[in-house]
This record gives C-alpha cells, structure tokens and sequence, in this order.
C-alpha cells in the first residue's frame, strides 16, 4: 500500500475512491447543503481546506504519539484538532465573508462530525502513507469531496423543475441521485491502480 | 416503570426506550448517522456489528453526559461530549480487535469513525445533556437498537440481492448469479432510497386512509344532524 505513487494517489482519491459516492464518508452535508452550486462549491472549498489541516495535523500527531508510545490517545487527539481547525475556519468566514457564513449556518461547524475529515486522518495512519503521500491523500479527498458535492448540487438544481411523484420527493430523490452518480463514478473503477 | 407512569407525565422509561426503536428511527425518520449506515453495510453480519458497537458507544456516552449535566460549563460542551465520546469508541476499537480480528479488518476505519457518527453527538446534545441519566440511558439504547435494526434492514437485503445469503447462509444454491452491484457503493445509496420509497408510500396511504375515515364521519355526523333537525 505504501508504495503507491503521487499521482496514483490522487487519481483514486478524486475518481475511482471518491470520499462521498465510493467511500460514504461526509454524506451529512452531501445530502444537507446540495440545494444549490453557490452553497455547495463554498462548503467543499472550505472542507478541503480543514482537510489538509488535519492530515497536516494528524501526521505530525501520530508521530509524536508514536514516540511517547501512547498510541491509543490518537482517536482524541485527531478530534480536538480537528475541532480547532474548524474552529479557526468558522471565525475567518464570519469575519471576511459574513453572507457566506449565513448561507452555511450550522454545516460550518459541522464540518467537525464531518467523517470525510476523520477519515483522511484515520486512512493515512491505517495505510501508513509518508508525509507526501498523505498531503496528496487529503487534497485528492478535498477536491473529490467538492466534485461529488458540486455535481449533485447542479443535479438537484435541474431536477427541481421536474414533476415528480410526491414520495420520492426530498431524501429518497436525492439518495437516488446519489446512486446514480456513484454507479457513474464506478466506471473509474481500475484507475490509477486501484483503490 | 411503565404501570406506573401517571398521565401527562415526562415520558416514561419505557416510552424513552421504544421512541428510538421506529417513530424516532434514527436512520429512516431522522436521517442521522448515514456515513456508516451506507459503508458498512455489505452484509447482515457486518450491519448488526456495528450497530451493537454503536449502541454501546451511544448509551455509555449519552449515561456519562447526563450524569455529569451539571458539570460541564455550557460554553465548552461539545468539546467535552467529543472526548467523552472519543474515549467510548476507543474501549471499542481495542475491543473489537481483542474480539474477532477478521471483523476488526471488515470494519477498519469505520469503527473510530462511530465518534464523527453524528447521531452519538446529536442524542448526547439534545436529550442526555437534559435528562437525568436512567431516561437518558435507556433512549440511548432505543435509539442505538433503532439504529442497529435499519442497519441489518439495509444489509440484509444487500446481502441477500448482491451475493445471495443471508447472515453467510446461502440462500439461493450455487446457480445464482448475484447483482453484484448491490454489495458495491451504489447498491447502499439505491436500497436506502427504496426503504425510504416503501415507507413513504405507506405513510402516504395511511394518511389517506384516515382523510377518507374523516370524511366519511364528518358526511355521517351532518346526515345525523339533519335527522335531528
């Protein structure tokens, strides 16, 4: 695993490993925030951002951990710095960007039970990536994550001019767009080497 | 507990622990927790695994919020919740691996990923953090059984479609061809919405059913008035 090459990795991260639709990591805001691209593409950005904080974080974390042989404190220790980072994001968007921070509302701070950012900092300790490698991972996540948030975002968008059935309206609609998608997401299946 | 609930009481035990088990279903009615719901659920086995380690996670963490509701100062809660929470889903990691290697390696990252589950941050903030701890203890493992039985609901039938068994046991014979598909990502998001399809169409009837019963009482009731005028 460990000798996967840069661009392997982050072809599959983006592609054929997708966070969202191969993965189901970060399906909260996936199925919350889509309603519009406006929403979406902000959110991703600022997701891919706490991303590669945390595998920043979680690399130098685990390496610290691993010196002092205290290995079973790596779960706490990845959520609280996590949850500064999302932290630090959240007062930078108020500040600068104050109608984007409206149009988030509780999905910002949610970012910290986003799983897509946990995950990053779990699967680059469970597959032992070196410290380029797990850059990569994060920004290959990061940039999947806001692909697959933005392409249902322009999906949903069309689709709320067609008339459909009233059960399938809200969540199942979406779950099955979502399906979709992934079923098209799986043809990149075998890129970059495999997941 | 439950005889002798007076009425228009809080609700009692025994209403705290069916809340979660379907009116308040975690995944079907809430929508909470789908990360996992939608990962692991590739077989029977592996749904009901992770719904009992997530039931133990949310009902020893919702039992330490609320009986510590006092203590935490309100400005850094969700911060002690997450560590709280953090260190549960830790004794259930090491747990898991002490347990069965194999199912440690099925699960992988997903068990550490229970604390970014947020159905356990959403019960610990809106019901443990206000109730004393047996009511919060017992909705924790209604909600965590709610969330264990649509986890095998959704597993189960993947398995069932995507390699013809259930629980391991083959069901089918060796000539069948499974629809692999279904044990892949896609099949989670498409059985997930054809769960959520079925109960919506049945609420619907439901709810039709008994606009019809109104109408019909109501035409009756004015007929009777009628005759008593």
């Amino acid at each position: 695993m460990a000798r996967e090459s840069l661009w392997q990795i982050l072809l599959t991260t983006i592609l054929s490993g997708n966070f969202v639709l191969a993965m189901f990591l970060g399906m909260c805001p996936f199925l919350g925030v889509t309603h519009s691209v406006s929403v979406a593409f902000p959110l991703g950005l600022a997701t891919t951002f706490v991303i590669v904080i945390a595998s920043l974080s979680a690399y130098l974390l685990n390496w610290v951990l691993g010196l002092a042989h205290l290995e079973f404190l790596r779960l706490i220790c990845y959520i609280v710095v996590i949850a500064s980072a999302v932290q630090l994001v959240e007062m930078y968007v108020k500040k600068n960007y104050p109608p984007l921070f409206r149009a988030l509302g509780i999905y910002l701070p949610l970012i910290t039970t986003n799983c897509a950012v946990l995950g990053v900092a779990l699967f680059q300790t469970a597959r032992d990536y070196d410290f380029m490698q797990s850059i990569t991972f994060a920004i290959g996540g990061g940039v999947g994550f806001t692909l697959a948030l933005v392409l249902l975002a322009s999906v949903r968008e069309r689709v709320e001019l067609a008339d459909v059935p009233e059960s399938v309206q809200g969540t199942v609609l979406v779950l099955m767009l979502a399906g979709v998608l992934s079923l098209a997401f799986m043809g990149f299946a075998g890129l970059g080497g495999g997941a | 507990m439950s005889e002798s609930s007076p009425l228009l009481a809080p609700p009692s035990t025994w209403e705290e622990f069916t809340e979660g088990l379907w009116k308040r279903n975690p995944v079907f009615v809430m929508v909470l927790g789908m990360c996992p719901t939608l990962a692991v659920t590739v077989s029977a086995v592996n749904s009901l695994s992770m719904g009992v380690a997530t039931t133990f996670v949310l009902a020893a963490s919702c039992f330490l919020v609320s009986a510590l509701r006092k203590l935490i100062p309100k400005e850094v809660r969700i911060a002690t919740y997450i560590v709280i929470i953090a260190t549960f889903v830790t004794v259930t990691d090491y747990a898991i691996q002490a347990i069965s290697l194999d199912l440690y390696e099925a699960l992988g990252a997903y068990i550490q990923l229970i604390v970014a589950n947020c159905l356990v941050l959403g019960r610990a903030e809106a019901h443990a953090a206000r109730n004393p701890p047996l009511a919060a203890t017992m909705n924790a493992i209604g909600m965590g059984l709610g969330f264990t039985l649509s986890l095998v609901m959704i597993g189960g039938v993947r398995e069932i479609l995507g390699a013809g068994a259930f629980f391991g046991f083959s069901l089918f014979g060796p000539n069948f061809q499974p629809w692999v598909v279904m044990v892949l990502p896609p099949g989670g998001f498409f059985v997930m919405a054809g769960w959520l399809l079925l109960f919506s169409i049945v609420r619907r009837r439901a709810q039709m059913r008994a606009q019809e019963n109104e109408r019909a009482r109501a035409a009756a009731e004015t007929s009777g008035a009628c005759h008593g005028a």
